[in-house]
């Protein structure tokens, strides 16, 4: 697909380094030189120095045989003037980031009016991320597949866990529920485990299950499922209003940390419910006097990665609860998640992967089977959703008998909206669903799992 | 510096190489010449190197830019090395300092020979030598990127070190669809002229060898006298074909993407073809009274300007004995080249264009001490940092002409010959003047001077940097 990104900041280079792997037609626009000789140094992508917003510019990038462009400057206003030009001069589909909360109240009118695809705001898509890992303490990291029926969840096996130093065939006789330990990350190394593996402490594992059944494993393992009672946020910016107002719907409790005296009292009129404390964070008594200890939830939400992480690291020495850490600077990521900061949200990360899985969406109407694409375990291994057409070599076969490559799992089954985690005998049928996970990359046709 | 990589790369490029060797070895079989066995025992021998060294990848794939610049640099000099095995094992070149300058000349599409018969060459070896140019002028890594792509930053530094020009960029995002469009174009154009030229009287051999060593603007002829002894049409032919290879690729590629205007707009193209122009004028006119009719000295000035401005190196007459304003005509558009982006050598007109652009506003500023106004090209302003690389690569490519000319002034010349002989050379031209004009040779230089032209022609055809970083010490550090 031939795709034009206008803007080549921290959500840009990330949208360019999976689009170019998925071997996309990648033409970038930045008014910044420097910027663009970077990314195409590093990138397989075509590179134009210019305003995207301007028309000759866009013809320059071959705007009229584009399918989708995709403006994420740091300016709402370029980024919906881009989208409004393209489609005039392109008739291409369009997505545009917009993060300011204003416009943000009127998205649905803007989408409509200017004829785009979608807009994303990163402040909103994380505060949703956010809220779920709330509602669902236990694991680190959630993501779904099949509109949200079924949910591949990461949690770490703790020394007490009894689970440690079990085979999975035990594992899932102990727990009786339906559920698949689908990966393991000991150290460096990454398995797909089969039944004889056995689990030590300290493994990280991601488990696939519908949403009913993942709770039920969590509650027989000893873990709680229960969603916060309340939360402390630190930092008052835009993200943490979008997350008061999701967690106030919820019915959590939320009380929020800000040093800036007028910050607090405009999130006072906005938020009503929420209690405003406004003092410096990086003080620690006054983290203990509004009741650090007692808390359910700690989220960092300042605007420095720095801050976020020196609070997080505290609040993990007070409470026993939930802790998030917002990171902004992505190229860190690997070293970040080495300390023990709880679960970790990268802002732009996650605009990033909202818009890849829409262009794969939009491959799918043009060929390819993937229906979604969710990377786990630092990008090592994929878990991804094909669709089952007629035809397709695996129908009718159980799958014991299917001559699967070397590291590949078939996780679930989604036989018209039932749950289906597969044994031996199971069969997929036309029309179903079907979810796989792999260390391999490049799959895109559901054949390709075979030998 | 990440050597795994480097010689991974360096075994495609030779795979690639040891695949293209097979055809002189049929030519050879077709003509029943007994070198055959040459040409295929290398092919053999360097396809198994080749893919034994880039069977696996290499754990490792960190690619920079120097890496880049390292692996164009080795793979031209392991190419010219075992480009020359097949007419050193044959014994048709029995030196092979003299056989690595033949094919160093082939592959930088220079077409400076050491022989002084040509017409006692085997079919295989004419073909190979003519073959060797068409090869080098789009660039062999350019023709690995179009068959087997790498990933990610590996493409665009590999194409920066190969290809000619400031400025380096794609015709389209992806670089193997960007180097197809690229060897797609050159085939097509070496196919018509194969045709004309068919049509027009040659035989199949003789065009094919001809347009093989137009095409890169090499200017290896297959026979003693070059072009001359052909009929008017066919150097006409070769005439039209030198000067459309000199021109920018990124035209054709408008031209197939139906994008007419922007053609015109491309200021560098404009000004080849004004140079060429003026040139051919200039000449027609100093040199009529030496000949009978004024067609004939149009063909011959016009044929002549193509071939040096091109860099190609064909000749119909020789030049040696025009009147001095030609010969300097000639001298001059052998330092100017042609675009950037062809198939051409030189130091490239869109650089010249730079400087010029770049000296005048230098003086203007002296009139207006507080001017502000940035050089611009293609109704761009073009960047300050290419400016500057322009001006550095003009004051590079002069230390490295003048070093070279110390050098061979050690041996028998007189000052003009060794001039003429290290522009040739380093601007991949071939034919100088006097003992290296269109009639001589380079065989009676020592084997210190050949080396140097070897340096030379590499380096000319990379545009030095590739060549120049290899024997700088700090490079072939571990990082």
């Amino acid at each position: 697909m031939k795709i034009i990104i206008v803007g080549c900041g921290k959500i840009g280079l990330s949208i360019i380094r999976q689009l170019v792997i998925e071997k996309h037609d990648i033409t970038v626009i930045d008014k910044s030189q420097e910027v663009i000789n970077d990314v195409t140094n590093n990138y397989d992508v075509m590179g134009i120095v210019g305003n995207g917003a301007s028309y000759s510019v866009q013809k320059d990038a071959d705007v009229d045989k584009t399918d989708l462009l995709i403006a994420v400057t740091g300016s709402d206003e370029i980024n919906l003037l881009c989208c409004l030009f393209a489609k005039k001069a392109g008739n291409c589909n369009t997505i545009a980031r917009v993060r300011d909360p204003l416009y943000s109240k009127e998205i649905q009118y803007i989408k409509d009016e200017l004829g785009l695809s979608m807009i994303i705001n990163p402040e909103y898509a994380s505060a949703v991320e956010i809220s779920r890992l709330l509602r669902f303490p236990s694991a680190d990291k959630i993501d779904t597949f099949a509109k949200g029926r079924v949910e591949l969840l990461n949690l770490v096996i703790t020394e007490e866990s009894p689970f440690v130093d079990k085979t999975l065939i035990e594992v899932s006789k102990r727990v009786l529920s339906d559920i698949l330990i689908c990966t393991v990350e000991r150290g460096d190394d990454i398995f797909i485990p089969n039944g004889a593996f056995i689990l030590r402490a300290g493994d990280k594992i991601t488990i696939v299950a519908s949403a009913v059944n993942s709770r039920e494993f969590f509650t027989k393992v000893g873990y709680d499922t229960h969603q916060v009672k309340d939360t402390m946020i630190i930092g008052g910016g835009r993200m943490t209003y979008y997350l008061a107002e999701i967690l106030i719907k919820m019915g959590i409790r939320v009380k929020i940390v800000e040093v800036d005296r007028e910050k607090c009292e405009d999130l006072s009129e906005t938020l009503p419910k929420a209690t405003i404390i406004n003092g410096d964070a990086t003080n620690q008594e006054i983290l203990i006097e509004e009741g650090i200890k007692g808390c359910d939830s700690f989220v960092s939400l300042t605007g420095i990665d720095e801050t976020n992480i020196f609070l997080s690291l505290f609040a993990k020495t007070k409470t026993e609860g939930k802790v998030v850490t917002k990171i902004d600077r992505i190229s860190f990521d690997d070293i970040i998640s080495t300390f023990s900061l709880g679960s970790l949200i990268y802002p732009d990360k996650i605009a990033a992967d909202y818009i890849v899985s829409y262009v794969r969406a939009m491959q799918n109407s043009i060929g390819s089977n993937v229906e979604t694409l969710i990377k786990l375990n630092g990008g090592r291994v994929e878990a991804l959703e094909f669709k089952i057409h007629k035809g397709s070599p695996i129908i009718g076969i159980p799958l014991m008998q299917l001559s699967l490559k070397r590291d590949i799992l078939i996780g679930c089954i989604n036989h018209r909206g039932t749950i289906i985690i597969p044994k031996g005998q199971s069969v997929i049928e036309e029309g179903d669903t079907v979810i796989v996970v792999t260390t391999k990359s490049g799959l895109s046709d559901i054949k390709d799992i075979l030998e | 510096m990440n050597i795994a990589v480097i010689l991974f790369t360096l075994g495609r490029v030779i795979a690639i190489e040891s695949a293209f060797m097979v055809l002189p070895g049929i030519v050879s079989l077709i003509y029943k010449e007994s070198n055959w066995w040459t040409y295929f025992a290398v092919a053999l021998v360097g396809m198994l190197a080749g893919l034994l060294v880039s069977f696996k990848k290499p754990k490792n794939m960190q690619f920079f830019a120097k890496e880049g610049f390292a692996s164009v640099g080795l793979a031209w000099f392991l190419i010219s090395l075992t480009g020359a095995l097949p007419p050193f094992l044959s014994r048709e070149i029995p030196n092979y300092i003299d056989a690595v300058f033949e094919m160093s000349s082939g592959f930088t599409t220079t077409g400076a020979t050491i022989l002084t018969d040509v017409e006692a060459m085997s079919h295989a070896t004419l073909f190979w030598r003519s073959f060797s140019h068409w090869i080098g002028g789009m660039g062999i890594v350019v023709f690995l990127l179009a068959v087997m792509p790498m990933v990610g930053g590996v493409n665009m530094h590999l194409l920066r070190a190969e290809s000619p020009g400031p400025v380096v960029g794609k015709l389209v995002p992806k670089m193997k669809d960007s180097s197809q469009i690229l060897y797609f174009i050159y085939i097509v154009l070496t196919l018509i002229q194969i045709i004309s030229l068919k049509l027009m009287g040659m035989s199949f051999f003789e065009a094919v060898c001809t347009s093989c060593a137009t095409a890169g603007t090499g200017g290896f002829g297959i026979y003693n006298s070059s072009i001359a002894d052909f009929s008017t049409l066919i150097k006409w032919n070769v005439t039209i074909f030198m000067i459309l290879y000199g021109v920018n690729f990124n035209v054709y590629f408008l031209i197939l993407a139906r994008k007419f205007k922007s053609i015109f707009k491309i200021e560098e193209v404009r000004t080849y073809f004004i140079v060429i122009a003026v040139a051919i004028g200039i000449i027609t006119v100093n040199i009529f009274k030496m000949y009978d009719s004024f067609g004939n000295a149009l063909t011959d000035a016009a044929f002549q300007v193509a071939s040096i401005i091109t860099t190609t190196g064909f000749a119909t007459t020789d030049f040696n004995l025009w009147p001095s304003l030609s010969k300097t005509v000639l001298i001059l558009i052998m330092i100017c080249g042609a675009c950037a982006g062809s198939t051409g050598g030189g130091l490239k007109v869109s650089r010249v264009l730079i400087v010029i652009k770049a000296v005048r506003q230098e003086i203007n500023s002296f009139i207006h001490p507080r001017s502000v106004k940035a050089v611009g090209m293609d109704d761009r302003t073009v960047d300050k940092a290419v400016v500057k690389s322009v001006c550095v690569y003009f004051i590079l490519f002069a230390l490295i002409y003048f070093g070279s000319v110390f050098i061979v002034s050690i041996d028998k010349y007189d000052m003009v010959t060794n001039f003429t002989a290290v522009l040739a050379t380093i601007n991949n031209i071939g034919p100088g003047l006097e003992a290296v004009g269109p009639t001589g040779n380079f065989a009676g230089f020592n084997y210190l001077s050949k080396i140097v032209f070897i340096f030379d022609m590499l380096a000319g055809r990379l545009e030095l940097y590739p060549i120049l970083l290899l024997f700088i010490p700090p490079m072939w550090k571990k990082h």
